[in-house]
C-alpha cells in the first residue's frame, strides 16, 4: 500500500496531543485528570463517528450501540478474567462483531441512508431497554452481575499480564490519551489509503463507485466495522474512567450528543469532532455547576446555532477562512509584482 | 465478410414498470470492435435497455450475456469487474473530489499504485483536463464533468464501453472532441453509445439501432435509417 504523503498535519496534531498528555497531569487537578479519561473515551466515540459518517457517509445515529457494547463487554470480561489485559481486545471484537452482523443486513439489504440512521438508533435504544431490565441476581454473565439501571462495575486497567498491578488514575489518563492519539493517527492514515479513498468516493457517489467495479456493500461494511471497533475502544476508556457501566451509554441523549460533536467539530475532519467533544464536555460540566440554565437547553441551542450559522462545523470553516486569506495574499502579491514590472516592460 | 465474435447479447429482454412495457422482448447482438449507436425518440426504451445491460435495473424477463457469461440481474460492480466501462446519462462523478482523484479511483481499481498514478496522469492529458486536475469536479463546467466521467471509464482500460448520452449538453467543439475520443476508444474497445444528437451520431456511427416503443425497429447505417420512411416518421420527422 502506498505511503500517504500528506500526513504532516496529522503528525503535528499528534505531537500537540502528546504535549498535552505530558503537561496535563502537572497543571490540572487530580479530579480533572480522572474526568478527562472518561472524556477521552467519549472523544474516541466522536472520532469513530467522524470516520463512519464524515468519511464513509454513513449516518450511524446509534454509534453509541457499539460504544456501550464495548463498555459492557470490557466490564464483563475484565470481571471474569480478573484483569484488563484480555478484556480490551474482547471489547473491541464484540463491538466489531456486532457491527458485522448488523451491517451485513443493512448494507447487503441495501437499506437507504435515512433508514440506516433509524435502525442504528433503534438498536441502541433496544440495548438501552434490555440492559435496564437486567436487575436481579439471575442476570449474570460469569461472575459479572449486569445490575439493571445501576449498571455493573468496570474494573480498572492494569499493567498488561499483571492483574495485581492496577494503574493509577494519571497512568490511566496516559494510556487513554495514547489510545486516542493512536486512533487518530490510524484514522488519518486509513482515509488516505486506497480503502479509505474508495469509502470517500462512495460517500460522494455510490452509483459511480459501483460502476467502477467496487463492491460498495463490502467497503461500507468494512468502514462500519472499523468505526464500531473504535467506538468499542472508546467505551472501554469511558467505563474505566467512570468505574461503572450503566445503560445510559445506550441512551437517546448519548446518541444525540455524539452526533452534535461531529456536527459542531465538522464532518469530513477527524480532529474537529474530537476537539468538539472536549469543548462541549467542558461547557456542560461548567453549566452543571450553576442552576440558572438547563444544560440540555444550552446544548440544543449550540446545535441550532451550528446547523444554521456554521453548517460545516468549526474546523472546516476555519480551514476555509485560512485558505481564503492565503489566496487573497497571493492575489495581492501578484498584483504588486505586476505593478512593479509594468514600467520595465513598457520601456 | 468475416464473422466477428459476439461479445454482448440480449435475449428476449423485457423491462416492465407496472403496466408500462419500457423494453419489450428485445433481441440484440453486438460484435467485437463494433461501435454501435442506439437511437430513438424519448421513451423508446433505449435508456432502460442500457440500464438493464449495466445492472442498474434487473430486467423483468430475458437475459443478458457478456462474452457468453449470463449477467442478468448481476450487481453493477460485478459487470464492471468483467472489464466493462460505463457512463450513465445523468453524470455520475465524485463531486467533492478533484479531477485527478476521480480518475485515480478508477485506475487504482485495476492497477498497483505506481501504474495507477501514471495512468491517471496520462488520462488527464488525454482528456485535456490538465488545467482543472486539482479542482473539485463539482465546480467544473458541465462538459468537463462529462469528460471526467469519460476519463474514469477510459482509465479502467475496459474492453467493452457503454456510454449513455456522452455528448449531452456539450458545446459544438466539445461534441467534436468527444466524437474523436469515442473513435479513439473504439481502437481498443467495443462500444455502445446511446445518443439523441443526430449530428453527433453522424460523426461516429457505423451501425445504428433504432428503438421505438420498447422494441428495435431497425438496425442499419445512419444513411439507410435517414432514408427509411417509417424511421423518418417516428423519429426524424420531429426535426422536419
Amino acid at each position: 500500500m502506498r505511503l500517504p504523503r500528506d500526513l504532516r498535519g496529522t503528525l503535528v496534531i499528534a505531537a500537540l496531543g502528546s504535549g498535552f498528555m505530558l503537561v496535563a497531569p502537572e497543571v490540572l487537578a487530580f479530579f480533572t485528570i480522572i474526568t478527562l479519561s472518561q472524556v477521552i473515551g467519549l472523544a474516541i466515540l466522536a472520532l469513530s463517528l467522524a470516520l463512519v459518517w464524515g468519511f464513509g457517509g454513513i449516518l450511524c445515529f446509534g454509534q453509541t450501540a457499539f460504544f456501550g457494547l464495548g463498555a459492557y463487554a470490557y466490564a464483563v470480561a475484565a470481571t471474569n478474567i480478573g484483569g484488563s489485559t484480555g478484556a480490551i481486545p474482547i471489547a473491541i471484537l464484540v463491538a466489531a462483531a456486532f457491527a458485522a452482523v448488523l451491517g451485513y443486513f443493512i448494507f447487503y439489504g441495501r437499506v437507504s441512508d435515512v433508514y440506516l440512521a433509524i435502525i442504528t438508533l433503534t438498536v441502541a435504544l433496544i440495548l438501552y431497554s434490555l440492559t435496564r431490565r437486567t436487575s436481579g441476581p439471575e442476570y449474570k454473565i460469569g461472575n459479572a452481575l449486569l445490575g439493571g439501571f445501576n449498571g455493573t462495575t468496570a474494573p480498572p486497567l492494569n499493567i498488561p499480564g499483571d492483574p495485581q498491578a492496577v494503574l493509577f488514575p494519571e497512568h490511566t489518563f496516559y494510556v487513554a490519551m495514547i489510545a486516542l492519539i493512536a486512533a487518530y493517527v490510524f484514522c488519518s492514515w486509513l482515509v488516505r489509503t486506497h480503502f479509505g479513498r474508495v469509502c470517500i468516493a462512495i460517500r460522494e457517489n455510490e452509483t459511480r463507485a459501483e460502476l467502477l467495479a467496487y463492491d460498495i456493500r463490502l467497503y461500507k461494511l468494512g468502514i462500519f466495522m472499523i468505526g464500531a471497533a473504535l467506538a468499542g475502544l472508546g467505551g472501554v476508556f469511558f467505563s474505566v474512567g467512570v468505574s461503572r457501566v450503566t445503560p445510559d451509554v445506550f441512551s437517546l441523549s448519548q446518541a444525540a450528543v455524539a452526533i452534535i460533536w461531529v456536527i459542531v467539530g465538522g464532518r469530513g475532519t477527524l480532529i474537529g469532532p474530537v476537539l468538539a467533544t472536549f469543548a462541549l464536555h467542558y461547557l456542560t460540566a461548567s453549566l452543571g455547576t450553576q442552576s440558572i440554565l438547563n444544560t440540555n437547553l444550552v446544548l440544543g441551542i449550540v446545535l441550532i446555532i451550528f446547523v444554521l450559522l456554521v453548517p460545516k462545523g468549526v474546523v472546516p470553516t476555519l480551514a476555509d477562512l485560512v485558505e481564503l486569506r492565503r489566496q487573497r495574499r497571493i492575489a495581492r502579491l501578484r498584483e504588486r509584482w505586476l505593478r512593479a514590472r509594468r514600467p520595465h516592460t513598457g520601456r | 465478410m468475416k464473422q466477428a465474435e459476439t461479445v454482448l447479447e440480449a435475449r428476449n429482454l423485457s423491462m416492465h414498470f407496472g403496466g408500462v412495457r419500457a423494453v419489450d422482448g428485445v433481441d440484440f447482438t453486438l460484435s467485437e470492435n463494433e461501435l454501435r449507436c442506439l437511437i430513438g425518440p424519448n421513451g423508446a426504451g433505449k435508456s432502460t435497455f442500457f440500464k438493464c445491460l449495466t445492472g442498474q435495473l434487473r430486467p423483468t424477463a430475458g437475459e443478458v450475456l457478456i462474452r457468453d457469461v449470463n449477467v442478468t440481474g448481476r450487481e453493477p460492480h460485478e459487470i464492471g469487474a468483467l472489464g466493462v466501462g460505463i457512463k450513465t446519462q445523468v453524470p455520475n462523478v465524485f463531486e467533492g473530489l478533484t479531477t485527478e482523484e476521480n480518475i485515480w479511483i478508477s485506475a487504482r481499481r485495476w492497477h498497483r499504485p505506481a501504474r495507477a498514478r501514471t495512468l491517471t496522469a496520462e488520462t488527464v492529458e488525454r482528456l485535456r483536463l490538465g488545467d482543472v486536475r486539482s479542482d473539485p469536479v463539482g465546480q467544473l463546467a458541465h462538459g468537463q464533468r462529462q469528460w471526467v466521467e469519460l476519463g474514469m471509464v477510459v482509465a479502467a482500460e475496459p474492453w467493452l464501453v457503454l456510454l449513455d448520452e456522452p455528448a449531452a449538453g456539450m458545446t459544438h467543439e466539445e461534441t467534436v472532441r468527444t466524437a474523436e475520443l469515442i473513435q479513439e476508444i473504439n481502437s481498443t474497445a467495443t462500444l455502445i453509445v446511446v445518443e439523441h444528437d443526430m449530428q453527433f451520431i453522424r460523426m461516429i456511427s457505423r451501425k445504428v439501432t433504432l428503438f421505438h416503443e420498447g422494441g428495435i425497429l431497425m438496425e442499419d447505417t445512419m444513411e439507410a435509417i435517414s432514408a427509411d420512411a417509417r424511421a423518418r416518421q417516428i423519429y426524424l420527422g420531429h426535426r422536419a
